[in-house]
């Protein structure tokens, strides 16, 4: 069996003798003996580390991997530079806990104090906490956020990430509150049925910027309309497209969530990712989570810190907004890298990449016959096709290992990054071509 | 430790003093000591309703939250804006600095002179 | 040291993508940004040597004794990264075909399958991301069974008032009223207190077994069993399970659902505050109201996150486990216990335990004796741990017992270890009856000294202005 146990047995019968006792097991004498498991729990016995590096490498070997990937859908096919990967794993970084003693953290607070200010850099909004889960539960603290006494209700576009939609619905159940669904008209938010639902209870409007189907919501409008109605306006972004799109607080924002996942993690089969969330200054104390603050030291240094705590769970108790007392430190960690590694220009570079190529794909794959848009509207990365055969189409795209783009109710949602080239998408073209021929 | 006479007290350490029918609300001087540094004050907005013995706001310091009860019930005429950007003056001068004023007062708990709010303050303190 | 920001030169950058080679476009005016974001403009040289020097000022489990109690900061293997960076692993689109993903969907299976049979429940849900989140999804379990019943009147949780916050906070993100019931002297559950709590509005209970002064509440059952007699379900916090994985099951104490601490009881690493994985387990009648992905499941049901959770997190947890085995789990929990007990007692010749007795795997000194003495504070020792090269317990809770120091030594630190940290207790504590003043004002070999929190709070500076 493999063990992390440093104490010989003799060592822990030395220790034992110094608490007067014979045998570990009066450790436990004060547990019901009837509940104590005679033989340990019923799992396998233990392995050494070639074995279990065997057996774990021999699972991860059962997937399959996909050279081209042309799907996203809230996961998303990036380029990770070397760097990204290398600096998260340094030991320090990887095994400290929250930075509850700020004298032994510095540097990891001020890791974090750098990502919120690359965060407000990105999204122009005045405050960003250290992170949460990832972007839909970004969505759903966002929502708490926004609730008062007088307004409860939370406004959901339909056009946002299914995943999205759901955890939002589940956060708003649990706490009592309602959720409602804006319809959509061409794949986008319907601002005239929004302008309907805009009821004195509505506390917040979510809508996702570029869209689960990939387009552009006339978000600037529907922000006009949520403020007029006096409730807050929430934004889901994707950051990538932060570097070239408007950003949330231009488009008027009163929070501004995103899914972070772009920046430089792995696609993981899920996680973890990195859930964005940043405010204006008039809603910093409502914003929940941990969040880090310049002040000085007793000589009078600048240092950093875990600030406004009294807003948290082991402050406030049953009245803290929210329960969140984690981030999700080493993802944030690794998007600071990113866009350090990436800079201004490589950002901007990778979302007209994907921009281009997204556009590149949608227009070989419309010149197949039969092949057609869904929507008409802009996009960014991902957009609907329409075509015959879309099962097989997939199938003979994953025989050539290609991950075409996703099953959607009324056709495909693809999705192009930076990552590939024109070859790989002229091979998926010419696949497809093949099929409908 | 400091109580002035012209005061009255909750057991929850706000001061209130009543004039023409209107209510102004401060924290005591030992609330301010228990509660250390104040960082930051929520305040009601004007024409909020209040209820005598429930929270109408709250005072933050660095690791604690302190709810503020109302000692009346009414409706809030004003409140004291300042707090916003120095809280610190709850610590520096209590009985100087008040957080909110009450009127249209249908209601009220039932409050201590200085005499013997001092004397609850001595019991609360062992 | 200097921000990343005040290293940027404006022209540096590293040369990571090729040239587009496909036809440029432009995004329509109306939706493109006006001023691009300032984010830093380095070299790779730079970059490595700023992150480098971040890292070397912070204590992580490597750098030292972490005896952070409540955290379980043990040992994180290597060979769990290792694993989970594996490209069959990190390159997986968590929407690929069923077909495509089958190591994944067994690496969840068998990490299921096993932590079921530690904790002694039916099923799991991998999607929290952490223990708060679990908390919040083993609450909502509970909430939906009482309403999948029809039955509106179940309103409130009952939380014993030595409970982590997030029990309560939890508790209110559910909708539920929160019935705080005092310990008792012993630290453990009052059961007058929780009889007179119990009613046909008690949804449920929500407790961690050892509890948060590290005793294991002996009448377990019988709260279990008064619980579920008033109609209740019973969660149990898994913060504590490092002290009996493998001895006993919290299914066998009669707990209904329940949340694990990947991070902590399976050795996967805190990375500073996450990310880490929360994974809740069940009872076969509370199966049907766990979470999923709509988008992977395509069920109607509830979701507390996007796809399948923190799944590479659960990889290092279960090359964990698998490498520990049934021996080896039960090893882990008894030497955690085995270490605080040793330390307790090596310590108590000056510290004062709050509750003197066989403790779990951890404990808690009562300074408040002390600090008359001294004027020397939990807080001062704290510090002064900083300056002998040790991470400081946990302070100033559970908050029942005043001045508290929490410790919790873990399973992977030697007797030589402990013997230290013994030594340097003894050390501090006679330090404060010799010479107590520069502890007040300790560290004085740390990085910064004291942070003015004060400040901070006041004046909020949360970003640097560019």
């Amino acid at each position: 069996m493999g063990s992390y146990v440093p104490s010989t047995l003799a060592e822990r019968q030395e220790m034992l003798k110094a608490l007067g006792l014979k045998n570990e097991m009066e450790l436990y004498a004060g547990v019901p003996q009837s509940m104590i498991l005679k033989n340990g729990p019923d799992i396998p016995e233990g392995m050494s580390e070639l074995e279990v590096g065997r057996k774990v490498t021999a699972m991860a070997e059962k997937n399959l991997r996909f050279h081209t990937v042309l799907r996203g859908a809230g996961s998303y096919d990036h380029y990770i530079p070397s760097i990204v990967k290398y600096i998260p794993a340094k030991e320090e970084f990887l095994t400290a806990y929250t930075p509850y003693q700020a004298e032994l953290s510095q540097g990891l607070l001020q890791s974090i104090f750098e990502y919120q200010t690359m965060i407000c850099q990105l999204t122009e909004m005045d405050v960003s906490n250290a992170s949460v889960y990832d972007g839909a539960t970004a969505a759903a603290e966002a929502a708490a956020m926004c609730r008062d006494r007088k307004r409860t209700v939370t406004l959901v576009s339909a056009a946002a990430n299914p995943d999205v939609i759901n955890t939002v619905r589940t956060y708003c159940y649990a706490s009592g509150n309602e959720m409602r669904i804006i319809p959509m008209k061409d794949g986008k938010t319907d601002t005239s049925a929004l302008k309907e639902m805009l009821t004195p209870d509505v506390a917040s409007v979510y809508i996702q910027q570029p869209n689960f189907f990939g387009l552009l919501e006339d978000a600037e409008e529907i922000g006009k309309q949520t403020h007029e109605a006096g409730a807050m306006y929430v934004m889901g972004c994707n950051p990538i497209s932060l570097a070239i799109l408007k950003s949330p607080r231009e488009c008027g924002a009163d929070v501004a969530v995103a899914e972070g996942q772009p920046l430089g993690m792995p696609m993981g089969f899920g996680g973890p990712y990195l859930g964005i969330m940043a405010t204006t200054t008039k809603y910093m104390r409502k914003l929940p989570g941990r969040i880090v603050g310049e002040t000085v030291d007793s000589k009078g240094n600048t240092a950093y810190v875990l600030s406004l705590e009294a807003r948290e769970q082991h402050i406030r108790r049953e009245k803290a907004s929210s329960n969140i007392c984690s981030n999700e430190a080493l993802c944030a960690l690794t998007a600071s890298i990113y866009m350090a590694a990436m800079g201004p220009k490589g950002m901007q570079e990778a979302a007209s990449q994907c921009h281009a190529k997204a556009h590149y794909l949608a227009k070989e794959l419309c010149k197949i016959p039969g092949v057609s848009m869904l929507y008409n509207g802009e996009f960014f990365h991902e957009f609907v096709t329409v075509m015959p055969k879309a099962e097989q189409v997939l199938k003979a795209l994953e025989d050539k290992g290609i991950l075409g783009g996703l099953p959607v109710e009324k056709g495909i949602l693809w999705c192009a990054t930076e990552k590939v080239s024109k070859a790989q998408l002229d091979q998926a073209v010419a696949i497809v071509k093949e099929v409908l021929a | 430790m400091n109580y002035p006479k012209e005061l009255n007290y909750s057991k929850s350490h706000e001061w209130i003093k009543e004039e023409n029918g209107v209510a102004t609300v401060g924290i005591s001087d030992y609330a301010q000591d228990a509660l250390g540094d104040v960082v930051f004050v929520n305040l009601p907005a004007v024409g909020d309703a209040v209820t005598a013995g429930e929270a109408f706001g709250d005072v933050e310091s660095v690791k604690a939250v302190s709810d503020l009860v109302s000692p009346v019930s009414g409706t809030v005429c004003e409140i004291n804006e300042e707090l916003v950007d120095a809280p610190e003056k709850l610590n520096k001068d209590p009985y100087g600095t008040w957080i909110i004023k009450v009127n249209e007062i249908s209601d009220k708990e039932d409050l201590l002179n200085a005499e013997s709010y001092e004397a609850f303050c001595a019991q609360e303190a062992k | 040291m200097k921000l990343i920001f005040d290293k940027s030169v404006p022209g540096r950058s590293l040369s990571l993508l090729p040239k587009c080679d496909v036809e440029e476009t432009t995004l329509p005016k109306e939706f493109a940004r006006t001023k691009a974001p300032q984010l830093p403009e380095m070299s790779e040289t730079e970059v490595s040597r700023h992150y480098t020097e971040l890292c070397h000022h912070v204590y992580g489990v490597n750098c030292g004794f972490y005896p952070l109690g409540s955290c379980t900061m043990k040992y994180n293997p290597r060979i769990d990264e290792e694993m989970a960076q594996l490209p069959g692993f990190t390159s997986i689109h968590p929407l690929a075909p069923e077909y495509a993903t089958k190591g994944c969907h067994e690496v969840l299976d068998t990490a299921r399958k096993m932590l079921c049979a530690i904790s002694g429940m039916d099923d799991m849900t991998f999607q929290p991301a952490a223990g708060a989140h679990g908390e919040f999804t083993g609450v909502l379990l509970i909430k939906k069974y009482h309403d999948a019943r029809g039955d509106k009147k179940r309103t409130k949780i009952i939380v014993p008032d030595s409970a982590h916050g997030t029990n309560p906070a939890t508790a209110a993100m559910c909708g539920f009223q929160v019935v705080n019931i005092a310990s008792a002297p012993n630290g453990c559950v009052d059961l007058e207190a929780l009889k007179a709590a119990l009613g046909d509005d008690t949804a449920g209970l929500m407790l961690t077994n050892p509890n948060t002064v590290g005793i294991f509440d002996e009448n377990i059952l019988e709260i279990t069993k008064l619980v579920h007699e008033a109609g209740g379900l019973c969660y149990y916090d898994g913060a504590n399970l490092n002290a009996v994985m493998g001895v006993v099951r919290p299914g066998d104490m009669g707990f209904d659902c329940i949340h694990m601490n990947l991070h902590k009881t399976f050795a996967t690493p805190h990375g500073g505050g996450g990310p880490g994985a929360g994974a809740v387990g069940c009872k076969n009648f509370l199966k049907e109201f766990l979470p999923h992905s709509t988008l992977m499941d395509g069920k109607e049901s509830s979701q507390v996150r996007s796809f399948a959770g923190n799944f590479l997190v659960v990889v290092r947890a279960l090359t964990y486990i698998l490498t520990l085995g049934r021996e080896g789990v039960k090893e882990a929990a008894v030497n955690a216990v085995l270490n605080a007990n040793y330390l307790q007692e090596r310590i108590k010749g000056s510290f004062k335990p709050a509750y003197d007795r066989i403790c779990m795997h951890e404990f808690v000194l009562d300074l408040s004796e002390f600090k008359k003495e001294t004027g020397v504070s939990a807080l001062d020792i704290a510090k002064s741990l900083i300056d002998r090269g040790m991470h400081p317990p946990t302070m100033y809770f559970p908050l029942i017992v005043h001045e508290a120091l929490m410790l919790e030594p873990t399973e992977t630190e030697s007797k030589e270890t402990l013997d230290m940290a013994a030594e340097v207790f003894h050390d501090l504590y006679k330090q404060a009856h010799t010479n107590p003043e520069p502890m007040h004002s300790a560290p004085h070999n740390a990085y910064i000294g004291r942070p003015d929190e004060v400040r901070a709070a006041r004046t909020p500076v949360l970003q640097k202005k560019l």
